[in-house]
């Protein structure tokens, strides 16, 4: 299978690889996927006092396809606010790295992971909004 | 010494490079001033010429495999042997039962044949090997039934290049009077084959794999006890009426000599191809959480299949760009799934997706080998700093306590 420009260029230089700590309250953390499937996605936020994701670092089990598709989120999500960041289309993602169609479900996941990791963060902020849901 | 040549071919259970030998052999057979008769025509020398030629070809395969020339069929590759073995034996004894007995890990050319025929009616047991690939006797002996026409084990698997003890299930298939189909594709030249020895009744085979040109194979009928099939491709009667079509010269003659060339240097090659088999196996088997896939004593010495946990194989194909590898077998690399192969002999699919199968040929060098140990280390190390599932690995965390979303 022939890559594209930018998923090669995400997958031989990812931009944001790495941890964050998963026990500070101003980090969320996304983690989807299953290895079984032959992908997992970890995205991780960092938000600041305003609501504005101030870093993101990422790891995933996966294709090319899946590695490009969290390397750009991270590049994208990276100084807009939960709202913004939340609004993030797999469609978008798909439409970036023009991934083929055997590989949309690697944009999805990506989408996923960032809506995982907002939730994360919001249920931290309120954790007993998280033990009512 | 000769410079290191990227890519790096390690695909060689794919398909082959045809040998020079081969090329020049074919090349005599197109042109005008070359053999380029019908072998078919009788009536004048161009084609007696041809034939000559073809049956020439056919005494060299013959010869790696202890037939009688009579006993071999052409066809256009391994595929269409195994459809007209399979489809055609069970076609033609199915007065006698409606029975087939064949293994989860053949090739499709075989499974998706028997699909065919259970469409049609008949019964097809799918026998599950062991976790080392290799069918248990036993296991196959308490599948035949009274109604068992036919049974097809494939010889050398293609993925994990396992070899299955034919000769043992020849003459079990031989004392309950059952044809005995084998898909020896990724076995001739590789290993020693006897179809009189191993009382094979039907033998699949395929010039690409041992040096010849794509798109010709053959299959070995067996004589004595006489073994019959119903032809599936209907014409000029070719083949003693079982496989008709214009036998292509030029094909046919590559073949006899690929054939006639693996009879001649199959042991020494063999030799050097496992040293350096070994060799790439001893560069990678020191990496963390490394796993062989199938029995590696009872393996054709070109393959080593091995996968590398929390790596997904794709990506790491990816990484490896000037090395010409697969995951899983050719004929899948092009779907998501894991392989099925992997998948029979019980792997988790995690190590099924994290696999890659290596075969070594007769133009790899030592330092082909020792560049793709280097890349490979150098790949997995970069894909494991990716890998949340390694990070994991490295804290402890159970992976199978974890309730995965699956998608």
């Amino acid at each position: 299978m022939a890559y594209g420009e930018k998923v090669l260029d995400h997958y031989e230089n990812p931009r944001n690889v790495g941890t964050l700590n998963k026990e500070s309250s101003n980090v969320g953390t996304g983690m989807v996927g299953a290895p079984a499937c032959g992908d997992v996605m970890k995205l991780q936020i960092q938000v600041n006092d305003s609501g504005v994701i101030e870093d993101a670092k990422f790891k995933t089990y996966g294709c090319g396809s899946a590695i490009a598709s969290s390397s750009l989120l991270t590049e994208w999500v990276k100084g807009k606010t939960l709202d913004e960041a939340s609004l993030i289309k797999n469609s978008d993602i798909a439409e970036e790295l023009a991934l083929p169609p055997v590989k949309i479900h690697c944009s999805v996941l990506a989408e996923d992971a960032i809506r995982a990791a907002i939730t994360d963060y919001q249920s931290k902020q309120s954790p007993a909004e998280k033990k009512s849901a | 010494m000769s410079e290191l040549k990227l890519p790096i071919y390690l695909d060689y259970s794919a398909t082959t490079p045809v040998d020079p030998r081969v090329a020049t052999a074919m090349m005599e057979c197109l042109t005008n001033e070359g053999n380029f008769g019908n072998p078919a025509s009788r009536s004048h020398e161009f084609g007696w010429k041809a034939e000559q030629a073809v049956e020439q070809a056919r005494a060299n395969v013959a010869d790696l495999i202890n037939a009688d020339p009579k006993e071999i069929i052409w066809t256009s590759g391994a595929t269409e042997s195994d459809n007209l073995a399979i489809k055609g034996a069970a076609h033609f004894y199915s007065k006698n039962g409606k029975h087939i007995i064949t293994l989860k890990t053949e090739h499709k050319a075989v499974l998706d044949t028997c699909r065919q025929l259970e469409r049609e009616g008949f019964e097809v047991t799918y026998l599950e090997p062991e976790a080392n690939g290799l069918v248990d006797l036993e296991k196959l002996k308490a599948a035949i039934r009274e109604d068992t026409v036919l049974i097809s084990i494939m010889h050398v698997n293609n993925e994990i290049g396992v070899v299955q003890d034919i000769k043992a299930i020849g003459q079990l298939a031989r004392e309950n009077k059952i044809i005995f189909h084998v898909d020896a594709a990724q076995s001739a030249g590789k290993v020693e084959v006897d179809v009189k020895d191993m009382n094979v009744d039907l033998m699949s085979f395929s010039a690409h794999k041992i040096y010849g040109p794509k798109g010709i194979g053959a299959l070995y009928v067996c004589r004595k006890p006489r073994v019959r099939i119903e032809a599936q491709m209907h014409g000029g009667g070719h083949e003693r009426g079982m496989r008709s079509g214009t036998l292509p010269t030029h094909q046919i003659v590559g073949m006899g000599e690929a054939f006639r060339i693996a009879k001649q240097e199959m042991a020494s090659e063999n030799e050097r191809i496992r040293m350096l088999r070994d060799r790439l196996l001893e560069g990678l088997k020191d990496i963390e959480e490394v796993y062989i896939n199938g029995d590696i004593d009872h393996r054709v010495p070109h393959n080593l299949n091995m996968s590398f946990n929390f790596v997904e194989g794709e990506s790491l194909i990816m990484a490896l760009k000037d090395i010409a590898i697969s995951s899983g077998s050719a004929c899948t690399s092009a779907s998501l799934e894991p392989s099925y192969v992997l998948r029979a002999l019980g792997r988790d699919d995690e190590l099924a997706h994290s696999s890659l199968r290596f075969s070594i040929g007769r133009f790899t060098t030592e330092k082909d080998v020792d560049h793709a140990v280097d890349v490979i280390r150098k790949a997995v190390t970069k894909l494991r700093d990716l890998s949340p599932l390694w990070d994991m690995y490295k804290e402890g965390v159970d992976l199978k306590s974890i309730e995965w979303a699956a998608h």
